[in-house]
């Protein structure tokens, strides 16, 4: 039975890019020991010989054409952007 | 103590596909900023990744001529990492099933040969460009995200920075063979890091590696490989010990410099991508692929020495490119001499090319106009002083050589009488030399030879030249 | 003008006959959302002068053969809109105004000449089965306000129950189509995984997520999953299986039909007036000539753990793009990289959505992934087995949507884990990735409507339609309608 330390969940909080406060680390620790203790009932089932499913249909080789499609121009992608310039997506640099 | 290096090769190469490898927007080197992007490549919500038939035909190509052995079942995952040149926050990439494996390939480093592995060969997609600007703020242009990767990991069979060099040499050109891609450094169509680690010879166990990234040329792969074979010997030597970290390659002051330190193992968190459905790659698509594989450059090379007959010097260099073999086949089908094709190709050609750094094809000279070129020279329609003049012409501009050698009227001088006038007129001109020639200073004669080529523009018969001289200082 | 006892087919017969036109049908939409959605909250963003256009232009128009000619519906906010605002429910995306292109679904119905009225009210991203995920507003229970509608799709499942639209699109990862449709008493159909394109959904799970129809009745169900149902070559996952005329099909006979009951659908956790709906729906089909047996899914108890790890772990993928570089909203604080993405994802996503992207991070890292995501793959292939083999003996399995009927707002919210155990039996379907409807069947005590699912084999959503709809025939659950600003009965 795996114990969450309050690192482990800063861990993950930083892989996942969210800043979390104390607050927040402290029901996160709850919530995922508890989950991770209830995900332990998995444990009960012998799967030795199972093959995991990560497509539940049969279907293989979906391939697509080498034939080129536009459907938007710069100006329209960049009118989304929170900050842009010359042509670019801004954003910060890594050091303020 | 004595130490053995270790190195291994991990090879981007860009596939030049149409469109990208998920999406189908142009997958085009140097449009404005993005301005080759939709909605797929930018990750907006909702949109799903379309997998590039041609990508894959082009990875299997790739991989079947680094020998390698094709899966059957191929997947697609999910590599995750915030960057801002990763809109998904997840590459779309190759973990457990790769398109190949085990392949190799043999490379020569001072006339030994040597099988370097190759450890895998993975179908993935570009990240878009980030430029750091100076203002606070970096810039990001995602023409490139999803552009169409192969990455090519060696096995850490390499021993030298000179192997190193070697095996991508020889990648380069298989993959330049294949067709598959353009293999420009410059262009960032071929990008390399190398894994580097040291360890006591007769030891077993690797030692540390360190990895080397921002290794721009081929050239830069060997030197940031040289320093950092030497660092790691000095710190070693020092009893400290070797960081896993990764560096970068200076290229002002030939260091390698420190980015970051590795610290545990990075956590990519990997797991197939459910838009993406399993590839199943059965014999016939293999073998379709194999029959579009031309003549490799080992198999050509072997032709050349065994089937023409060439040096096996020239072989290596002829077939090192498979424009520079076309385009020697293409010379020598006219009838021109062979070895004469392939003297002006490895000497003057080539040293055209790197002077201006230029490829074969951004030159204006036919393989024709060099084989017919080559025969005026047999013939003695023109020197090969003048042919060297007809050459700068060819390669420049272009054109024929037999009109080239007309208009500007290079055509041999082979009169004697006319020859024997200018000759008989330098000798008079010239007594000085004449009087150090009967002393037996050499150098003489061939001041003489340089005067009479002077005075005819360099249009005079060369043996006949010397021929008459030799004649008429006999009478003085 | 009502639309509560009008199905899709009368309104366009109205509009056909001449009794009405398109425009007054949008109109009696809009009129039905000023009525009640200040209670509801089932929309957030409504289009009011962009679908009178499309009337009239539809009014007008010389080819009115469109399946869905005039028919106004409503789409849940994940899936994208070219020239609406589309959030997902959530703060990052409250101003994503213009997201450039139609889901494959919005093209079909568009083509089928549906008028769009508006964005659905949903949990954040999907994530939720109260609806009070949404960043926006919780939206209430038609039937009874101080209840949840459920979710994630409640304000697709309200606004059909409240008449304010003929039809919804909603979305469906572990009970999202199917357990707002109980809970409102209208019909929810999770159709089989790949029948549907996601292009365009936004992507929650991405190995289970489907679009369905919600609807008040089967046939109109039907009669839109005929137009979004098919391949579509942006999405490698939709099937290359044909879409049969599900409306021809339905016939309302379901002799000899052979149904499954698992008894874990019945056991622990399942109210009893829940149990006893069921029981007499079963009843009603031994009537109508089918055969019920009760069966075992050994695997079925098993399905809430296996499926919060896969569809968290997945979350946590799908969800990295929010990140304030290309589109949405980027934190005024952030002065550096790094607090662009910890600040824009801290400020822009609500507490579920966090959790989901905290525990599949958890899933994913380093050993875990083995542990935990493989591991629940792994059930998730006895869980499909369980199915599989069912199914080869059966027609359907049948059992109730939902434990309970909607449970009141702010009860479960402060429990993760209870609140996960409201979708125990919407769940299994989407691991294994079968059809399955959900149709009234029934009323609790408090008044609050009970939901039968009907369970199919895979791209069988014919068998399910037709063994729903005899149901309904026999029955008239679906005629009664939520008492709400007068209207109803």
């Amino acid at each position: 039975m795996a114990e969450i330390t309050k690192e482990e969940v800063k861990r993950i909080a930083d892989l996942a890019r969210i800043g979390i406060t104390d607050e927040e680390t402290d029901m996160f620790q709850q919530h995922l020991q508890a989950f991770s203790d209830f995900a332990n009932q998995l444990d009960e089932l012998d799967t030795t010989e199972v093959e995991p499913t990560s497509y539940v249909l049969d279907m293989k080789n979906v391939l697509r054409k080498d034939e080129p499609a536009q459907w938007t121009t710069q100006q329209e992608v960049l009118e989304n952007a929170p900050d842009q310039q010359d042509g670019h997506f801004r954003v910060p640099s890594i050091l303020e | 103590m004595n130490f053995e290096t270790i190195i291994g090769l991990e090879v981007h190469v860009e596939l030049k596909t149409n469109t990208k490898v998920f999406s189908p927007s142009l997958n085009a080197f140097g449009s404005e900023p993005n301005a080759n992007v939709n909605p797929i490549d930018l990750a907006y919500p909702g949109v799903m990744p379309t997998l590039n038939e041609e990508a894959v035909n082009f990875a299997m190509k790739a991989a079947m001529a680094l020998n390698c052995e094709i899966a059957t079942d191929s997947l697609f995952d999910r590599k995750h990492y915030f960057y801002p040149d990763n809109p998904k926050a997840y590459q779309i990439s190759q973990d457990e099933k790769p398109i190949g494996r085990n392949g190799w390939i043999d490379i020569e480093v001072n006339g030994v040969s040597k099988r370097i592995g190759v450890h895998r060969l993975h179908l993935e997609e570009d990240a878009g460009k980030l430029t750091h600007g100076v203002d606070g703020h970096s810039l990001v242009d995602f023409n490139r995200q999803g552009a169409p990767l192969i990455e090519i990991v060696s096995e850490a069979d390499m021993r030298s920075p000179d192997e190193a060099y070697a095996y991508l040499e020889k990648l380069k050109s298989i993959i330049q063979y294949t067709g598959v891609s353009d293999v420009r450094m410059e262009e960032g169509s071929l990008r390399c890091d190398a894994n580097i680690s040291l360890r006591p010879y007769g030891q077993k166990e690797f030692g540390t590696k360190t990895e080397l990234k921002n290794l721009n040329s081929f050239a830069f792969v060997r030197a940031g490989i040289a320093y950092e074979e030497k660092r790691q010997q000095k710190v070693l030597l020092s009893g400290g010990e070797i960081q896993q970290e990764t560096r970068r390659y200076d290229e002002k002051t030939k260091e390698t410099i420190l980015m970051r330190i590795k610290g545990n193992a990075d956590d990519y968190r990997f797991f197939s991508d459910p838009d993406i459905l399993p590839l199943y790659i059965d014999d016939a698509w293999k073998e379709r692929i194999r029959q579009e594989i031309p003549e490799l450059p080992d198999a050509r090379k072997k032709r050349y020495i065994e089937a023409l007959g060439m040096p096996a010097y020239d072989a290596e260099i002829l077939t090192s490119s498979k424009e520079m073999a076309d385009f020697f086949e293409a010379a020598i089908e006219t009838g021109a001499d062979k070895k004469q094709v392939s003297n002006w190709m490895m000497g003057d050609l080539s040293a055209y090319m790197n002077k201006h750094l230029k490829e074969l094809h951004d030159l204006a000279i036919t393989p024709e106009a060099l084989a017919k070129m080559i025969q005026m020279i047999a013939d003695g329609t023109i020197s090969s002083k003048i042919a060297k003049k007809v050459f700068a012409e060819l390669v420049d501009k272009g054109g024929n050589p037999e009109v080239i050698v007309k208009e500007k009227g290079l055509v041999q001088i082979s009169d004697e009488g006319q020859l024997l006038e200018i000759v008989t007129k330098i000798l008079d001109e010239n007594e000085q030399s004449i009087i150090d020639f009967k002393n037996g200073k050499g150098r003489a004669l061939g001041f003489l030879v340089g005067q009479v080529m002077k005075a005819t523009k360099g249009q005079a018969n060369p043996p006949l030249v010397n021929k008459l001289l030799a004649q008429e200082l006999d009478k003085r | 003008m009502s639309f509560l006892n009008k199905s899709i087919k009368d309104l366009q017969e109205q509009v056909h006959t001449g009794a009405s036109t398109v425009e007054q049908t949008v109109q009696a939409s809009y009129e039905r959302i000023r009525e009640v959605d200040e209670q509801l909250q089932a929309f957030l963003t409504i289009d009011e002068e962009q679908a009178k256009n499309k009337a009239r232009e539809l009014d007008q128009a010389a080819d009115k053969n469109g399946k869905l000619f005039g028919v106004p519906y409503g789409i849940k906010d994940n899936i994208v809109t070219k020239d609406v605002r589309t959030t997902c429910g959530s703060q990052f995306l409250k101003n994503f105004n213009n997201p450039l292109y139609d889901a494959t679904v919005i093209q079909k119905l568009s083509e089928a000449q549906a008028v769009s009225i508006g964005k659905l009210n949903m949990d954040e991203f999907a994530m939720g089965s109260s609806n009070e995920n949404s960043s926006f507003s919780p939206v209430r229970n038609p039937w009874n306000t101080d209840h949840v509608p459920g979710g994630s799709s409640g304000g697709s499942a309200a606004a059909v129950a409240a008449g304010e639209v003929a039809f919804s699109l909603g979305s469906d990862t572990g009970g999202s189509i199917r357990q707002p449709a109980a809970f409102c008493g209208v019909v929810g159909m999770k159709p089989t995984y790949g029948r549907v394109s996601r292009f365009g959904l936004v992507a929650f799970a991405s190995s289970m997520d489907q679009i369905g129809p919600i609807t008040r009745t089967v046939e109109d169900n039907a009669r839109v999953l005929e137009v979004i149902a098919g391949q579509d070559h942006h999405d490698a996952s939709s099937a290359p299986v044909e879409v049969p005329a599900y409306t021809a099909a339905l016939q309302g006979d379901v002799k000899g039909l052979k149904i499954a009951v698992p008894k874990e659908f019945l056991g622990e956790g399942v109210h009893p007036e829940v149990k006893a709906s069921v029981q007499k729906a079963l009843e009603v089909y031994e009537s109508l000539g089918a055969t019920w047996e009760e069966v075992s899914m050994p695997h079925a108890g098993y399905a809430i753990p296996a499926y919060y790890i896969i569809s968290s772990g997945e979350a946590s993928a799908n969800l990295g793009r929010f990140d304030g570089v290309r589109y949405g909203e980027r934190s005024k604080q952030a002065k550096n990289m790094i607090d662009m993405y910890f600040m824009s994802r801290s400020e822009g996503f609500g507490e579920e959505a966090k959790r989901r992207i905290m525990l599949g991070t958890y899933v994913l890292s380093g050993k875990n992934h083995e542990e935990y995501f493989v591991k629940a793959q792994k059930v998730r292939t006895l869980i499909k087995q369980d199915f599989d083999q069912l199914l080869e003996k059966y027609d359907v399995i049948i059992g109730p949507t939902t434990p309970t009927a909607a449970f009141k707002l702010g009860e479960k919210v402060n429990d993760p884990l209870t609140m996960y155990a409201a979708d125990m039996l919407t769940i299994p379907v989407n691991l294994a990735g079968n059809p399955a409807i959900s149709i009234p069947c029934g009323f609790s005590e408090q008044g609050l409507p009970i939901g039968l699912q009907v369970i199919g084999k895979h791209f069988d959503e014919e068998t399910v339609y037709q063994t729903a709809y005899a149901y309904e025939q026999a029955t008239d659950h679906h005629k009664k309608h939520p008492q709400l600003g007068g209207v109803g009965e």
